[in-house]
């Protein structure tokens, strides 16, 4: 069999695992819809909060950028697990304490204001509206490569999909159908992995392999070192770039991590305070073997790819580098016409003249892609076909199940956090519960629809998603459990600046035709939302300290919040 | 409880906090990122250390400085008659 064949049925087989789940785990009430009903165990959230939380972008494209970035992409390996500390300690168990559905609930209450509600939830929707676009992109690529389907319909088919059990289900269709997308995605991601792992160095662990030696005998990060400076491209193990921006990207995807909604949310679905603790660090054990497994295959993928492809015929290349060119996603171009494939650094002006030009080079000929170097590392490794199936339902998993964590907070937002405590407070249970059905059914649409035709901002999801989060829920909502004194004013001001200054300057930089040269301390849009975290913090103490403090009442909740003793299920009222 | 003993606990709390982030802080900004390079002088078998911090040391620091807490938090709910039943 084929990979196609293998493909429609190990792709096959794990949707209908979804539908099966979600049909299982329909939700009857409110309290299902938003929480699950407030019942699930520590571990089972642990696997649906690490599937919640590993995208497509975590699955497909994190290992491509660091085989790329190599050091520098330790900023994704350590933002986006180090966040957990900062959920773990210092949100998860206050806001499980406080007992509602939504981030949004929790911020308007706190600062006694449907302002501040209002702006939380138009955060709330924003940030997770262009986060889910990026979902429904992955899926499309997956489905258009493997299943030789167009791009289009590819994202349909996920878009039923995910209406199916996110529609029917709620949270407790989606937490249940999340841990299922956990299993799948994980074993997906291992199996290639490890195959690769014995292959290159002679070791199953590739946490162990990546500090593995190869079978002349030298280190395998040492010999990628040594191609990599080869072809004129820095050390792959150290760093040249500016360590400030470093600094400041992986702080704003910690803090961001800790004020994503659809990550805070799933902490309201536990039954206790201690669960909540502990279901932090049970979601970042299975997030870590993800996190440590992928350096490890972009090293190995990146010492294959240079290995296979420079200065080797271009007739020789395998099959799946034509496969590959013919989804644009590597694009090989004959610059000096002969018939050879180099690539290298031409934008490093003394390998170019010292190398590249003697050898009649004419500049880097192999362009690629970050997103197939998961998607096409076991064909490069020749691993037999099953186990690039199994990659390819991997991908899907881990795209479906963010997308539809994400859709969950889009119409919690709308339907209880607008409608229900805004615009029709005597809206019934039954009502809103439908509300809530039909606005995830809209969502699903729109957001296949920006899948389908992405809008420019989409691009820069990470930036704009992560930037907002630490910029305006993080200080917010930190402040609102450790600063009793910290009023509405105060919250709102900082907020607002907050937003305000990291989607501006995102804005000025992404699209206002703003330069490299012209970053504040040389920090790049990714890592702004720290200091628009920052300011937020600030202009919160300054403003406050001017303001009366909280009402008495208010203050007891933050009291209250505090010990653990009390906690009953998650409330909408 | 009273108020003093509610502040007592939340005192140990904050305490405990600060401990634990400052390891937080030091493994990944640290090691991982402001001590990296002279890090690199040592070895782990083949990873020079720094690298080894930034991307895998640190995350299984995170791990032990979460169940380090859930253990402690436990006991302090314990001692203070704050947890659940």
């Amino acid at each position: 069999m084929g990979v196609r064949e293998w493909t429609y049925i190990i792709v096959g087989i794990t949707f209908a695992i979804y539908v099966g789940v979600a049909i299982w785990a329909r939700a009857g009430s409110t309290s299902e819809f938003y929480v699950a009903g407030g019942g699930v165990s520590p571990f089972v959230n642990g696997m649906a909060t690490a599937a919640d939380w590993m995208s497509a972008a975590s699955f497909l494209s994190m290992a491509g950028l660091i085989s790329f970035m190599g050091y520098q992409g330790s900023q994704y390996l350590l933002g986006w697990t180090g966040g957990y500390v900062l959920l773990a300690l210092l949100l998860a168990p206050y806001l499980r304490k406080f007992g509602k559905f939504t981030v949004p609930d929790f911020i308007g209450e706190r600062y006694y204001s449907q302002t501040a509600r209002l702006v939380a939830a138009i955060c709330a929707l924003f940030i997770s509206f262009t986060y889910v676009v990026g979902q429904m992109k992955g899926v499309g690529v997956a489905f258009s490569r493997f299943l030789e389907v167009d791009f289009e319909t590819g994202i349909l088919i996920g878009i039923v999909i995910v209406m199916f059990y996110a529609v029917l289900g709620g949270m407790k269709g989606i937490t249940y159908t999340q841990v299922a997308q956990y299993c799948v995605l994980i074993v997906a991601y291992l199996v290639p992995a490890i195959f690769i792992s014995i292959l290159m160095v002679g070791n199953p662990i590739p946490q162990l392999g990546l500090g593995g030696t190869l079978s002349d005998g030298t280190y395998l990060l040492d010999k990628l070192d040594m191609l990599s400076t080869d072809l004129g491209f820095d050390e792959y193990t150290t760093s040249n770039t500016g360590k400030v921006n470093l600094f400041f990207v992986t702080a704003a995807l910690m803090l961001g991590t800790a004020g994503l909604p659809h990550v805070i949310v799933r902490f309201f679905t536990v039954k206790k305070v201690a669960d909540a603790r502990k279901s932090a660090g049970y979601a970042l054990v299975l997030i870590a073997i993800l996190y440590t497994t992928a350096p490890a295959i972009s090293a190995f993928a990146k010492t294959n790819l240079l290995n296979t492809v420079n200065n080797q015929p271009y007739s020789s290349m395998p099959s799946w580098f034509g496969k590959w060119e013919e989804t644009g996603l590597l694009k090989f171009e004959d610059k000096n016409g002969d018939g050879k494939i180099q690539y290298y650094n031409d934008k490093n002006p003394s390998y170019v003249s010292a190398t590249a030009t003697p050898n009649g080079w004419k500049g880097n000929e192999l362009k690629i892609d970050n997103d197939i170097m998961v998607l096409a590392n076991p064909e490069i490794a020749k691993l037999p076909a099953w186990v690039i199936a199994l990659v390819v339902a991997g991908g899907l998993a881990s795209a479906l199940s963010t997308a539809a964590g994400l859709l969950l907070v889009i119409s919690s937002s709308i339907s209880h956090d607008i409608l229900k405590k805004w615009l029709k407070p005597d809206i019934t249970e039954k009502g809103e519960l439908r509300a809530a059905r039909i606005t995830i059914g809209v969502a699903v649409v729109i957001a296949g629809y920006f899948g389908i035709n992405p809008p420019g901002f989409v691009a820069q999801v990470v930036a704009w998603a992560f930037g907002l989060a630490a910029a305006s829920f993080f200080p917010a909502i930190i402040l609102g459990i450790f600063y009793k004194r910290m009023n509405m004013e105060g919250a709102i001001a900082g907020m607002v600046t907050g937003l305000v200054f990291t989607g501006a300057y995102i804005w000025f930089f992404k699209y206002g035709g703003g330069l490299p040269e012209q970053y504040i301390f040389g920090i790049t849009p990714e890592g702004i939302g720290t200091l628009g975290m920052m300011l937020n913090t600030v202009v919160a103490l300054v403003v406050c300290s001017m303001t009366p403090p909280p009402p008495a009442e208010v203050q007891a909740i933050v009291e209250n919040i505090r010990v653990p003793r009390g906690s009953g299920a998650a409330t909408g009222h | 409880m009273s108020d003093k003993n509610l502040q007592e606990y939340w005192k140990k709390n904050l305490r405990l906090l600060a401990v634990l982030l400052a390891v937080w802080f030091f493994v990944s900004y640290g090691c991982g990122i402001i001590f990296a390079d002279y890090l690199n002088n040592f070895r782990l078998g083949g990873y020079k250390l720094g690298f080894w911090f930034a991307q895998q040391g640190a995350i299984y620091v995170f791990i032990i400085i979460i169940f380090v807490y859930v253990n402690r938090m436990n006991k302090l709910d314990k001692e203070f008659g704050v947890d659940e039943e």
